[in-house]
């Protein structure tokens, strides 16, 4: 499904991966945190080969974010953000202690959340909870697949705010998979194209908006469609 | 039944109880230490679950009593009653617990599954932390199944010897007096209803609100 693919990820930064759906976007994903192992090639972190790494130990090293089914429904908010500590023989306290600073990093009052169970929440609420997880046992590489994919507008912006601001203090190395060209430019500091398994453009986002690339440019005109259309309506 | 009869054959029905009860209990333990972890591998190799379930599925389509004919002549088994009674109950008991334990894991959503693999639960703790809790309700429903089915069949476990409630029934029927056929009768029905309600309660305690 994927095929030549060469990409070095910048420590500290954010590299979104956009493509149509079927592109192999989360596959290229599910290679880093060997959900999926490669037929060929392999996947380097900070040097290694990640088929060289215990696996259990590697994917607790990495956060992982899914769309909104993530949440364990038999467990709190408190103990599903703690569940990788919880993995790791951590302490309760400590667990606790944890939880409760990550609900207040991702904007919820543990006061009010830390007992209630997923089905008690929103959507945003919920992937709230899905980033204090991913955040827990401070891994140096998040794993976004279409963290935002599943909610409506204003709380995707609501969250993309939060995302970027606890990235500028945390300095993770993510990799953040959409098809969502706006939170791309809003979060990346890179964007990498897919098509078919490959990689057809891998850009900065300013680049992303000038470049003359026939598929880039399809991307661009994919989105905001609606504009032109608004605009003609005022015109008149 | 007048007092009269209960007088006379209060005691019993209280002693024919317990050891219906006991054989019950020891047949739905034995069948759940073997029938849940059958469950579970099952969901590991799949390709076993069809044939393992139709041998469970063979298994309960066995006339009951003779099941118990069948298991009189082997050795060890057969020396005692009470065995008989208990191997005879637990192959009844197997196929709702297997089945269920089964499918309640099978049924989780795959996303949860994947978001534990993910997150680096080890194998084991997937099985205890995630699998397992969600299937509980499930489980519960396939023991509680079990359990009624067994204390019905256990009625039959008296015409090896083996005791319980059947002892009153068949003894009823022999000397055609009603009112023992419903001292072995009614209780049984109650143990029934109160190990169904009983299971009821942990199978609604254990279910998972869907988020």
């Amino acid at each position: 499904m994927l095929h030549d693919i060469a990409l070095a990820l910048e420590e500290g930064t954010t590299t979104a991966i956009l493509g149509r759906s079927g592109s192999g976007k989360s596959t290229l994903l599910r290679t880093v945190n060997r959900m999926i192992e490669p037929k060929s090639g392999e996947v380097l972190v900070e040097g290694k080969s990640v088929s060289s790494c215990d696996v259990i130990a590697l994917r607790r090293g990495m956060g992982y974010v899914i769309q909104e089914t993530g949440l364990f429904p038999h467990f709190t908010v408190e103990r599903n953000a703690g569940l990788v500590l919880e993995a790791e023989g951590r302490p309760r306290e400590e667990r606790a202690k944890r939880s409760r600073a990550l609900l207040t990093a991702v904007g919820l009052d543990p006061d009010d959340f830390a007992r209630r169970f997923p089905h008690q929440l929103s959507g945003g609420q919920r992937q709230r909870v899905g980033l204090a997880r991913a955040l827990a046992a401070e891994p140096a590489i998040l794993l976004m697949d279409e963290p935002f994919g599943a909610l409506d507008p204003l709380t995707r912006a609501e969250m993309q705010d939060m995302l970027r601001g606890l990235l500028v203090g945390l300095k993770k190395t993510v990799l953040l998979v959409t098809h969502d060209l706006d939170e791309a430019l809003y979060l990346g500091d890179r964007i990498v194209l897919l098509d078919e398994g490959r990689v057809i453009a891998d850009l900065t986002p300013a680049e992303f908006m000038q470049s003359q690339q026939a598929e880039v440019e399809a991307y661009r005109r994919a989105f905001h469609r609606g504009e032109s259309n608004g605009a003609k309506e005022v015109g008149r | 039944m007048s007092t009269g009869f209960l007088a006379q054959y209060g005691g019993e029905i209280g002693t024919l109880t317990l050891e219906h009860v006991w054989l019950t209990a020891w047949a739905m333990l034995i069948a759940a230490a073997i029938a849940i972890p059958v469950g579970i591998w099952l969901t590991r190799s799949p390709r076993w679950a069809k044939p393992v379930i139709a041998i469970a599925n063979i298994l309960q389509t066995i006339p009951s009593l003779a099941m118990f004919g069948f298991l009189l002549p082997l050795p060890w088994l057969g020396e005692r009653a009470a065995r008989i009674a208990i191997a005879a109950l637990t192959a009844y008991a197997l196929l709702p617990i297997v089945r269920n334990t089964y499918a309640g894991i099978r049924g989780i959503d795959p996303a949860i599954l994947e978001v534990a693999r993910a997150l680096g639960l080890t194998g084991r703790q997937r099985l205890l932390k995630v699998e397992l809790p969600l299937a509980a309700s499930f489980i519960f429903a396939g023991l509680r199944t079990a359990t009624v089915t067994c204390v019905g069949i256990a009625t039959i476990a008296a015409a090896v010897g083996a005791g319980g409630l059947g002892e009153l029934i068949f003894r009823g029927v022999a000397s055609v007096d009603n009112r023992l056929v419903l001292a072995g009768a009614i209780p049984a029905a109650l143990l029934a209803l109160a190990a169904d309600s009983a299971l009821g309660l942990l199978e609604r305690w254990f279910k998972v609100p869907a988020p």
